[in-house]
C-alpha cells in the first residue's frame, strides 16, 4: 500500500511552523517528504489541500472499559471514537475489571483489539501493585516483557509511602516509566467539587487543593529519592504547576499532563448540579485553569489528554454527589485542543507536539511525529469544519459530555494507521 | 440545564416547586410569611382544615429519617385536605437497589400531584424536579447540605412575628455551619429579606471555606459574635463530628460556642433564641436558655405547619386561607 497525500499544510511537532509539503507512505512509513522516493508509485492520492496534515493524537489516558464494563464502553465502540477523532494511539490505564496486572489481561486486551478494534494502537499501563491493591508490587517486568509502557495504580491508593517507595525503586531499577496521579485519599474523601464558593453555596462535599498537592509534593520526594522516571497524570491545581515548574528546575526526571477539559471548565460549570461536571480531580477555579494554560504554554505541562471516562446513562442519572465521576472526552478532544490555539493559548504545533510527540517520546511510543522513516500514523483536519458539539452524535459509546451544545470549528477527514486509511469523513 | 430560577417558578413567576430559598426573590418570600398569617388562624380553630389541597396527592418521601419537619409536613397537608403518602424510603426500596429515579417514577405512577423530599445528597431535590411529569411538584424538605428551605421559612415567620421588619436586625446563627443545609438557606433567606447584619459563629473547622461569599460576616469567636444582636440562631451539633477530627470533645465545643444564660447578655435585652432541633441541651445551649423565656424554639414548630401549609398552598395556585 503506498499513499500520496498532496498539498496539505504539514504540522510536524519537532518543527515551529507548518509549511506546504506533499507526504508519500510505503509499507506503513513515512518514506518521502516534499520529494517521492526513487521509484514511488502512489495507489492512492489524497488532496489535501488548505487542510493540516499532522500525525496521529497520541492521548496518554483513556478508559475503554474493556475488559470488564461492557454497559459503559468496550474496545470496538471507543476505537472507532478514537480513529473517527484523530487518535490513532490509546494509553489505558489498568483499573479494568480485572486490572491490568497480569499478562493474560494485557493479552485479552490485545487479541479484542485485533478481532473488534478499528486499527487504533492499544498500549495498557500496568498495574503497579497486584489488583491494585496497594499492598504487594506486581509482576512488573513480565508486564513489562508482555507489552505493558508504564506502571501505575491509577486513582487506587497505595497502602502507604514504604510500598510506594519500593514500587518507584523497583520500576526504576527495571528502567519503567511510573505514572501517578496525585491524590491523597484522606483529603478526598467523599468529596465531588473542588473547595471553593461554589461548593460551600450548593452544600456539596468539597475537595481541597491539598488532596492533590500534598500527595504531589510527596511524591516528587519519592522521585528525588529514587530516581524513578515518573510523569504526573490529570493536574487540576495552579499550586501543582508550580511544583511541577520548580521540580523540572532542579533537574528530576518527570513529566505532566492534565486533562483537556480542566482548560475550558471550572466548578462555576456545576451550576446547578449538573452531574455531567463531576469529576475527579474536579473542575477548580478560574484562577487554577488560567495556571494549567500557562503551564502548558511554558513546557510545564508537556501533553494533554482527553481522560476519556465513557459512562452508561444511568451512571449520571442521579444526583450530583451520588453520579460517578469523568467525561467522556475522545470526541471533543482535537476540537478543545484547537481552540487553545484560536484562545492564543500556544502555537498550533506546540499545541501538536503536547498531543503527539511529546507523549509519545515520554511513554516511549513510536509514531507521534512527521520524519523520514517515522510511523506512518496521520490525520488530515480541515480547520474550516464548523459543528456543534452533541452527545447523541458522539461515536464513543459514552454520551457523558460537558460540552454539549459548544460550537467548534475543525474536523477530522481522514485517518490514516500504519499508511493505511481507516476512516475518512 | 435550567437554573433554579427556572425550575421554581413558572412563566409567570408563581412557586411551581419549592427546591432552594436561592433563586427565589422578596416578593415570594413575602408572599411565604403572609400567607402562612392567614393560615394560622386556621390551625388555631376547632375544625383545623380548609379543602385547598381536596383532590391532590402527597407523597413525604423520606431518605433520611425526621420527626420534626415530617410530622409538621403531614399535619400541613391534613389541614388542607390532602391525600396522603408518607413512604420510609431509607427502609424501603433504594435500600433494595432500585435507582431513585425508579422510585420516583414507580411512585409518579400512582398519580401523586406533590413530592416532599429529604434525601441525603446535595442537589437530589433540584433532580426531582428535573425529572417529574409537567404538573407534578416538589418541595424541598432538607437535601444533604444544600438547603431546606421550609425550615428557613418558619424561622423567617418567627423572626417576623417577634422583631417585624429585618432591615435594623442583627442575627447571629451559631454552630456547625458547614454541615448545615438550615444554615444555608437562613442565610439566603436573610439576605432576600434584607436584614441588617448576618453573622455566621462557629470554629474554623465546622465553616465551608469563602463562608463570606454567601453575604455573611465570620466570626471565630461567639463572645464577639453575640454582641448587640437581635436573633441567635443555634445549629445542633451532630455527635459525629468529634469523630471526624473536627472537634475535641463536646465539654470544648459547650466551653466556646454553648449558649449560657451569662453569654446571652451579650445580645441585645430583648433578643431571642431560636434552633431548628433537635437540641443538644447542655452540648450548644444551656437548658435555662432552652427553656428561658427568650427562647422561642417551641413557637418555631408551631409555625413551622403553617408556613409549610402557605407553600403548599402558593403551588397549587392558592394564596390564603380565605380563597
Amino acid at each position: 500500500m503506498s499513499l500520496h497525500i498532496k498539498n496539505g499544510l504539514v504540522v510536524a511537532p519537532a518543527e515551529s511552523a507548518q509549511r506546504a509539503a506533499d507526504l508519500y507512505l510505503q509499507d506503513g512509513k513515512i518514506v518521502g517528504i516534499d520529494q517521492a522516493p526513487a521509484g514511488f508509485e502512489a495507489a492512492h492520492t489524497i488532496d489535501a489541500g488548505g487542510h493540516w496534515v499532522m500525525p496521529g493524537l497520541v492521548d496518554c489516558q483513556a478508559r475503554l472499559r474493556d475488559p470488564g464494563q461492557p454497559e459503559k464502553a468496550n474496545i470496538e465502540s471507543e476505537t472507532l471514537a478514537a480513529i473517527r477523532n484523530g487518535i490513532t494511539t490509546l494509553c489505558l490505564p489498568p483499573d479494568t475489571q480485572p486490572p491490568i496486572d497480569n499478562s493474560a489481561t494485557v493479552e485479552l486486551i490485545h487479541h479484542r483489539n485485533e478481532m473488534f478494534g478499528h486499527k487504533a494502537h492499544l498500549y495498557p499501563i500496568g498495574a503497579l501493585t497486584r489488583g491494585l491493591g496497594g499492598e504487594q508490587l506486581s509482576n512488573m517486568a513480565s508486564l513489562r516483557d508482555n507489552g505493558c509502557i508504564a506502571f501505575s495504580n491509577a486513582k487506587a491508593p497505595l497502602a502507604n509511602n514504604l510500598v510506594q517507595r519500593r514500587a518507584m525503586d523497583y520500576a526504576a531499577g527495571q528502567q519503567s516509566l511510573v505514572i501517578i496521579q496525585p491524590l491523597d485519599q484522606d483529603l478526598l474523601g467523599n468529596g465531588c467539587a473542588h473547595e471553593g464558593a461554589v461548593a460551600t453555596r450548593l452544600g456539596l462535599p468539597s475537595i481541597p487543593e491539598a488532596a492533590e498537592t500534598a500527595a504531589l509534593a510527596k511524591d516528587i520526594e519519592l522521585v528525588a529519592q529514587t530516581g524513578a522516571r515518573t510523569h504526573f497524570g490529570q493536574l487540576s491545581c495552579a499550586r501543582s504547576v508550580d511544583m511541577i515548574r520548580r521540580a523540572k528546575a532542579k533537574g528530576l526526571p518527570i513529566s505532566a499532563d492534565c486533562a483537556i477539559h480542566q482548560l475550558f471548565l471550572t466548578d462555576h460549570d456545576i451550576a446547578c448540579f449538573d452531574s455531567n461536571m463531576f469529576t475527579i480531580p474536579p473542575l477548580r477555579s478560574q484562577s487554577d485553569r488560567d495556571a494549567l494554560r500557562e503551564g502548558l504554554a511554558d513546557g510545564t505541562i508537556d501533553c494533554l489528554c482527553s481522560d476519556h471516562q465513557p459512562h452508561e446513562v444511568d451512571a449520571k442519572l442521579k444526583p450530583f454527589p451520588s453520579a460517578e465521576p469523568g467525561i467522556s472526552g475522545l470526541d471533543t478532544l482535537l476540537p478543545l485542543a484547537l481552540r487553545l490555539v484560536e484562545e492564543g493559548v500556544l502555537p498550533l504545533a506546540d499545541l501538536v507536539a503536547k498531543l503527539t510527540l511529546n507523549p509519545a517520546r515520554i511513554l516511549g511510543l513510536p509514531g507521534g511525529n512527521i520524519e523520514p522513516g517515522a510511523a506512518a500514523d496521520l490525520i488530515i483536519v480541515d480547520p474550516e469544519i464548523h459543528w456543534i458539539c452533541h452527545a447523541a452524535d458522539f461515536v464513543s459509546k459514552g454520551k457523558n459530555t460537558a460540552f454539549e451544545g459548544w460550537d467548534f470549528d475543525g474536523a477530522v477527514t481522514h485517518t490514516i494507521v500504519a499508511g493505511t486509511i481507516v476512516y475518512q469523513r | 440545564m435550567p437554573d433554579n430560577l427556572d425550575l421554581q417558578l413558572d412563566d409567570n413567576g408563581r412557586l411551581r416547586h419549592f427546591l432552594s430559598i436561592e433563586g427565589l426573590n422578596q416578593a415570594i418570600l413575602t408572599e411565604i410569611l403572609d400567607t402562612a398569617e392567614s393560615f394560622t388562624s386556621v390551625v388555631d380553630r376547632t375544625i383545623k382544615k380548609v379543602p385547598i389541597l381536596r383532590g391532590i396527592t402527597v407523597a413525604n418521601l423520606f431518605f433520611e429519617s425526621s420527626t420534626r419537619t415530617r410530622s409538621t409536613f403531614e399535619l400541613a397537608e391534613q389541614r388542607l385536605s390532602a391525600d396522603i403518602l408518607s413512604l420510609n424510603v431509607s427502609t424501603s426500596a433504594t435500600v433494595k437497589g432500585e435507582s431513585l429515579l425508579d422510585t420516583l417514577q414507580n411512585l409518579e405512577a400512582m398519580q401523586i400531584d406533590m413530592f416532599v423530599i429529604r434525601h441525603q445528597d446535595s442537589g437530589s431535590a433540584h433532580f426531582f424536579a428535573q425529572h417529574v411529569r409537567p404538573g407534578v411538584s416538589v418541595l424541598n424538605a432538607g437535601d444533604g447540605q444544600h438547603e431546606h428551605p421550609t425550615q428557613a421559612m418558619l424561622d423567617m415567620y418567627t423572626i417576623r412575628h417577634y422583631k417585624k421588619d429585618f432591615s435594623g436586625l442583627r442575627v447571629a446563627i451559631v454552630g456547625d455551619i458547614l454541615h448545615s443545609r438550615v444554615a444555608r438557606s437562613q442565610i439566603h433567606a436573610l439576605n432576600l429579606l434584607n436584614t441588617a447584619e448576618i453573622r455566621v459563629v462557629a470554629p474554623r473547622t465546622l465553616l465551608p471555606v469563602a463562608t463570606e461569599s454567601l453575604g455573611v460576616s465570620v466570626y471565630e469567636d461567639l463572645e464577639l459574635g453575640l454582641k448587640d444582636v437581635d436573633v441567635v440562631i443555634m445549629l445542633r451539633l451532630q455527635k459525629e463530628r468529634m469523630r471526624g477530627a473536627l472537634l475535641p470533645s463536646e465539654k470544648e465545643y459547650f466551653r466556646k460556642y454553648g449558649l449560657s444564660q451569662e453569654r446571652l447578655k451579650l445580645a441585645r435585652p430583648d433578643a431571642i433564641v431560636m434552633h431548628p432541633g433537635p437540641a443538644n441541651r447542655g452540648v450548644e445551649i444551656e437548658s435555662s436558655v432552652m427553656d428561658g423565656n427568650q427562647s422561642v424554639i417551641l413557637q418555631q414548630v408551631s409555625f413551622g405547619i403553617s408556613v409549610r401549609m402557605a407553600v403548599m398552598a402558593m403551588i397549587v395556585g392558592q394564596s390564603g386561607a380565605s380563597s
